[in-house]
């Protein structure tokens, strides 16, 4: 694993809390006032951020992202727009950002030098919604040959047979999807997220972020109780876009950061961890 | 030219037709194909496949199928000779596979039937459907009534707007239609809005694709479906000529019609294949779907295949006059083809199309959609190409009662009001 990420994450089960992950579309609304808001998540309390890179055909996304990557997509950003954003924004030593990208772009780019120069950027990892370890024998390779960690998806429907396929391609966290369906703020995370992670957890050592839906601090304070990573999306992006100024946005994302920061922090009864 | 006078060994030629041309790895042609999907996709995948693989080897699925394409369908569907349409075709002996008896009037319903029984074989009530044209959509309409299931269509607005006749044919079937107001709004977004209807409903729903794109096991289940087509040519071509077509051809668009037409014919080395796709305005205007002329692999709507994207690997909306050629992916196995080099593909433009849909109008007593009049423009090029003694062999994948309102717009006829 990426050496600040592992960090990361093992601060954060040292205190006994899980590690607060957000993402937000890179050039949503603007490049430059994407900066400006993914510094605000990082000084309100995100441990890692996912830059999301935009992408014509977001298949796996709801309403909010789709509507914030559209945006994106008409103010021009580019795959190198992306990458200046990683190399731009303030990580704290004990902070990490990883890019999530549909798989194409990536292809397009070459995977070699968009892991190179993502490394160069100061970027950690990449997550690939739409790429299964089936099909990533190149992308295994190239990442391999960096400190660029590789997160993949498992879901609720996935077979064991596949957590293992997956939590053993992973060389990051894990992300679990914590219900059939796309990304979007929810009311209820479904029950389905605690017996994913638990069955993910038989099976690699690694961290496990859960994702998809998570919209409150009460939400991401139940979480961690179970998982070790609280992914928040949507929720985010959905207080951008109802904010009247980039301002608004940008106090908006800076108090939700804060919130969702003290609920990872919630003292919970925590699952014990037992690596195995 | 082919002189070829074999018999046809119909179980040989049937086994062939359901597994791919070129089988690197399970669900792969070549380098394309495979499954891009979110994982909790994969799941739905295996099932499908298994179901499909399993339905396959009953017999009593089979003949469920066949009954139904006899009695319902209306198969087999006639190859008729094309005498007058023939001659502008520099007197090549044309024969049109005509799909557009069908049925809900394409090929469509082939395929619908096909996965609406495999819907009910895996126990889900409700299917879910992308349309460009409308074809698709009124054929998954028409089953999912026929067979008592829930049915949502999800088709771009600019199409619902173009092909109105279609969305109202579908909910008079029962079928409700969802117009889809992301991205482009065409066929490209209601493929991605089904996607994230099936990932959200995966327990109750199957999605049924309605061409040979999409991960893996739909490319080779869509084109086992077809591969009626191509049988039943093969059958006839050599009943009435008592050889094999020099060429068979179709319109590719996703490029369905043109895999089951292919099917029959794909292990004769002597017949040409050939698809056109969609050159809109002119493959170098900018606005066509011509992914072969103009496109490169990358990966789209769940499989590698040619797609029209630009330096970022951002997809590029496509144009076309008609509305189930308007997509900027095609086929796995179609991207295989052209790179084997076993099938070559061409562009027509829409002004080629439509001199072609006004021709086979006037020689035949016959409209074709729009579709599949790129395919006959394809064959005027061709016969001229190959010469008299030439016998082609052209799907006709659809009729035109769809395409009256854009045909009368185009010709500026009175009937566009």
């Amino acid at each position: 694993m990426n050496p600040r990420t592992a960090a990361l994450f093992a601060d954060a089960r040292a205190e006994s809390r899980a590690a607060l992950i957000g993402y937000l579309p890179a050039g949503f609304p603007t490049i430059d006032a994407s900066v400006a808001l993914i510094d605000e998540m990082l000084a309100g309390g995100v441990d890692l951020v996912e830059v999301g890179l935009p992408y014509s055909d977001p298949l796996m996304d709801g309403v909010a992202i789709q509507d914030a990557v559209q945006i994106a997509l008409s103010e021009g950003t580019t795959t190198e727009d992306v990458l200046s954003i990683v190399e731009r924004i303030s990580l704290s030593d004990s902070q990490a950002a990883v890019v999530m990208s549909y798989w194409n772009p990536i292809e397009r780019f070459g995977l070699q030098s968009f892991v190179d120069r993502l490394a160069a950027a100061g970027g950690s990892g990449v997550i690939t919604p739409d790429l299964t370890p089936e099909e990533a024998g190149p992308w295994i390779a190239a990442t391999d040959s960096n400190d660029i960690d590789r997160t993949f998806l498992v879901a609720p429907s996935s077979t064991d047979a596949r957590i293992q396929t997956v939590a053993e391609a992973c060389t990051g966290f894990v992300y679990a999807a914590s219900t059939m369906g796309v990304t979007g703020a929810r009311d209820q995370v479904s029950n389905a997220a605690p017996t994913l992670v638990e069955r993910v957890r038989e099976r690699t050592t690694a961290p496990i972020g859960v994702g998809l839906g998570v919209s409150s601090a009460d939400q991401a304070a139940g979480i961690a109780g179970y998982a070790d990573g609280v992914i928040v999306g949507s929720a985010f992006v959905r207080r951008i876009l109802d904010a009247g100024d980039l301002a608004a946005a940008r106090a908006s994302v800076r108090a939700f950061a804060e919130e969702l920061a003290e609920g990872v922090r919630r003292p919970v009864d925590r699952i014990p961890v037992t690596a195995n | 030219m082919t002189t070829t006078h074999e018999p046809t060994q119909e179980a040989t030629r049937e086994a062939a037709s359901s597994r791919s041309v070129a089988d690197s790895q399970p669900g792969h042609f070549g380098p394309y194909g495979g499954r891009f999907v979110p994982e909790a996709l994969m799941a739905a995948l295996d099932e499908l496949e298994v179901a499909f693989d399993s339905a396959v080897a009953d017999p009593q699925f089979a003949r469920q199928l066949a009954d139904l394409e006899r009695d319902y369908t209306g198969r087999p569907s006639p190859l008729t000779r094309a005498h007058r349409f023939g001659a502008e075709c520099g007197g090549a002996r044309i024969y049109l596979k005509r799909e557009d008896l069908n049925h809900t009037g394409s090929h469509k319903i082939n395929n619908v039937l096909g996965q609406a029984l495999l819907t009910t074989r895996m126990g889900k009530d409700r299917i879910i459907a992308e349309t460009g044209a409308g074809q698709h959509g009124v054929a998954s309409a028409t089953a999912a009534a026929l067979l008592g299931l829930e049915c949502v269509v999800y088709m771009g607005r600019e199409d619902t707007e173009r092909q109105a006749l279609n969305v109202t044919r579908m909910e008079l079937l029962g079928a409700t239609v969802v117009p889809v107001d992301t991205g482009t709004r065409t066929l490209k977004d209601a493929i991605n809005e089904a996607m994230r209807d099936w990932v959200t409903n995966v327990d109750s729903t199957h999605y049924l694709l309605g061409t040979v794109t999409g991960p893996a096991p739909f490319p080779r289940i869509v084109r086992h479906f077809h591969s009626v087509i191509g049988r039943e040519t093969r059958e006839q071509i050599l009943e009435i000529e008592g050889r094999l077509p020099d060429a068979a051809i179709a319109c590719v668009g996703g490029g369905s019609n043109a895999m089951g037409l292919f099917a029959g014919f794909i292990d004769d080395p002597g017949v040409l294949l050939v698809g056109y796709e969609a050159g809109g305005e002119g493959v170098d205007s900018g606005r066509h779907a011509a992914r072969f002329a103009m496109g490169a692999p990358g990966v789209l709507h769940g499989a590698r295949t040619y797609v029209m994207q630009d330096e970022w690997g951002q997809t590029v909306p496509s144009h076309s006059i008609s509305a189930g050629l308007d997509y900027p992916g095609v086929g796995p196995e179609h991207a295989w083809l052209h790179d084997t080099g076993r099938a070559r593909y061409e562009a027509i433009t829409d002004a080629e199309a439509m001199e072609a849909f006004a021709l086979l109008s006037r020689t035949e007593g016959i409209i074709p959609a729009i579709e599949t009049a790129h395919a006959l423009a394809g064959a005027m090029r061709l016969g001229r190409e190959l010469g008299p003694d030439a016998v082609i062999v052209i799907n006709l994948s659809g009729r035109g009662d769809k395409d009256v309102q854009t045909a009368a717009q185009w010709f500026g006829m009175q009937g566009d009001q």
